[in-house]
């Protein structure tokens, strides 16, 4: 459903090196966690493959195009003035989610997200972790089979993280594909069914998770990371 | 072509919503128009230069940078929580984006022009009765030329520093036709000369709207790229 292919690009004329080669596949109900340091070149592979940057050389492919597509980045998107519910169907119109389905939909969301009782404010209005939350609400309102996801966990109490971690558990569950980037390998390391290092651009370690807990996901990070001095650019 | 439409027609909405919620640049605009209106008004010597001479300049001086304010304002409201990153990844044709924010940018300154004409009318005493027809097609021809112009230049740059100031600045060349036409036609209709003297200029905006329209929806894809 994901498809990667010798991925490079490079900001500033060449000296830093956001993607370095990376290549993967993914079909459905799988999960790749990256993780990796600020600077690792995460955001830009995940703008890759949402079709944000085109990049130098390789090629990226999403089955069924922008539409399969679920998005969580550092931004919520919303706009301030429009309540969380006007946010969803703005959104869910965009997405070509049929009209007589966008309501249902909307409050089906917002439930998931324990928004229910938030959907008729502005989004200005919300909490840190509140606006959060209606992002994610925003990313899943056109049901995608594939969710790129930037630092989710970011704003998040430990309640809601928790809540997050088995919505995507269920959409793995129900087959659509999950790429997490994240600096925080406690974070995402539970849900992954597949494992990826980047530093400097490259994926040092790509393999599936097996039955590796956090601990030894963090263990080989580490190692990882350490061996290639780091993630920051020279 | 329906699916173009109902995006922009989406879009547009969302954008007027937006305006009417917030009310901060169509006041503004209503303010700045008012403002202007009234300074030429009490500022001019009318037995120095007749009202007719000046009258056209004025409309067109008002209607001009009061629509800067709807255009300087269309795309910066995308970048509210990065809103506009959201609609390249959404599956949004980038034609309704276009389409869509010239939509509700010609909405914002009929608004501000059916407030300031009027104002207009009121401040220097011109008889438009007669001619408001043909004024008013040259006020539609007009504002669709460089309001179309003006929306791709304001996303091209959104994302600089300076997009207020910048704003302007780029636009200046491509205002100069579409303006020159527009205070000619007025000058020629508010001085009760036959209408086939304006009907030269009416063709001229027409085909500026027609060209201008065309090649900004047809650029503006490439402006919204990062």
């Amino acid at each position: 459903m994901l498809w990667a292919e010798g991925l490079r690009h490079a900001f500033n004329g060449g000296r830093v090196v956001a993607l370095d080669d990376v290549s993967f596949s993914l079909t459905a109900g799988q999960t790749l966690a990256i993780f990796g340091p600020n600077g690792a070149g995460k955001t830009t592979l995940l703008k890759v493959l949402a079709g944000l940057i085109r990049p130098q050389a390789g090629s990226a492919r999403v089955a069924g195009g922008r539409s399969a597509i679920g998005w969580i980045g550092h931004q919520s998107h919303l706009y301030g003035h429009l309540s969380v519910r006007e946010n969803l169907l703005f959104w869910a119109s965009l997405y070509g989610v049929p009209r007589a389905a966008r309501g249902a939909r909307a409050t089906d969301v917002l439930a998931r997200l324990s928004l229910t009782d938030r959907a008729e404010q502005p989004a200005w209005s919300l909490s840190r972790g509140l606006v959060q939350r209606a992002a994610i609400a925003k990313a899943l309102i056109h049901d995608p089979q594939v969710l790129l996801l930037d630092e989710p966990f970011t704003g998040l109490d430990l309640a809601a993280a928790g809540e997050l971690r088995s919505l995507l558990g269920a959409l793995r569950g129900a087959g659509r594909v999950v790429v997490l980037a994240t600096h925080n390998v406690d974070e995402g390391a539970e849900l992954a069914t597949d494992v990826a290092f980047q530093v400097r651009g490259r994926f040092v370690q790509y393999e599936p998770r097996g039955g590796r807990g956090p601990a030894e996901i963090a263990d080989a990070y580490r190692r990882a990371v350490g061996e290639t001095g780091g993630g920051r650019h020279a | 072509m329906r699916e173009l439409w109902r995006q922009a027609w989406t879009i547009a909405r969302k954008d007027l919503t937006l305006e009417f919620r917030s009310r901060t640049a169509i006041v503004s605009a209503l303010v700045f128009t008012a403002l202007v209106l009234t300074v030429f008004n009490f500022g001019r010597d009318p037995t120095a230069v007749s009202t007719l001479d000046l009258a056209p300049s004025i409309l067109w001086v008002t209607f001009t940078f009061a629509a800067m304010l709807a255009l300087n304002r269309a795309f910066q409201l995308e970048l509210e929580n990065q809103a506009l990153e959201g609609l390249l990844i959404s599956p949004l044709d980038r034609r309704s984006l276009y389409w869509g924010k010239l939509l509700a940018n010609l909405a914002f300154v009929v608004v501000v022009e059916a407030v300031g004409l009027p104002l207009f009318v009121l401040f220097f005493n011109v008889a438009v009765g007669h001619v408001l027809l043909p004024l008013l097609a040259v006020i539609a021809l007009a504002t669709v030329g460089f309001v179309a112009v003006g929306t791709l230049f304001s996303a091209m740059v959104v994302r600089t520093r300076f997009a207020e100031l910048l704003l302007p600045v780029v636009l200046f060349p491509f205002l100069l036709l579409p303006l020159t036409y527009a205070v000619q036609a007025t000058a020629r209709l508010l001085a009760g000369r036959p209408l086939s003297e304006v009907v030269g200029w009416l063709r001229l905006l027409a085909a500026y709207d027609i060209v201008f329209v065309a090649v900004a929806s047809w650029l503006f894809p490439y402006t919204v790229e990062e």
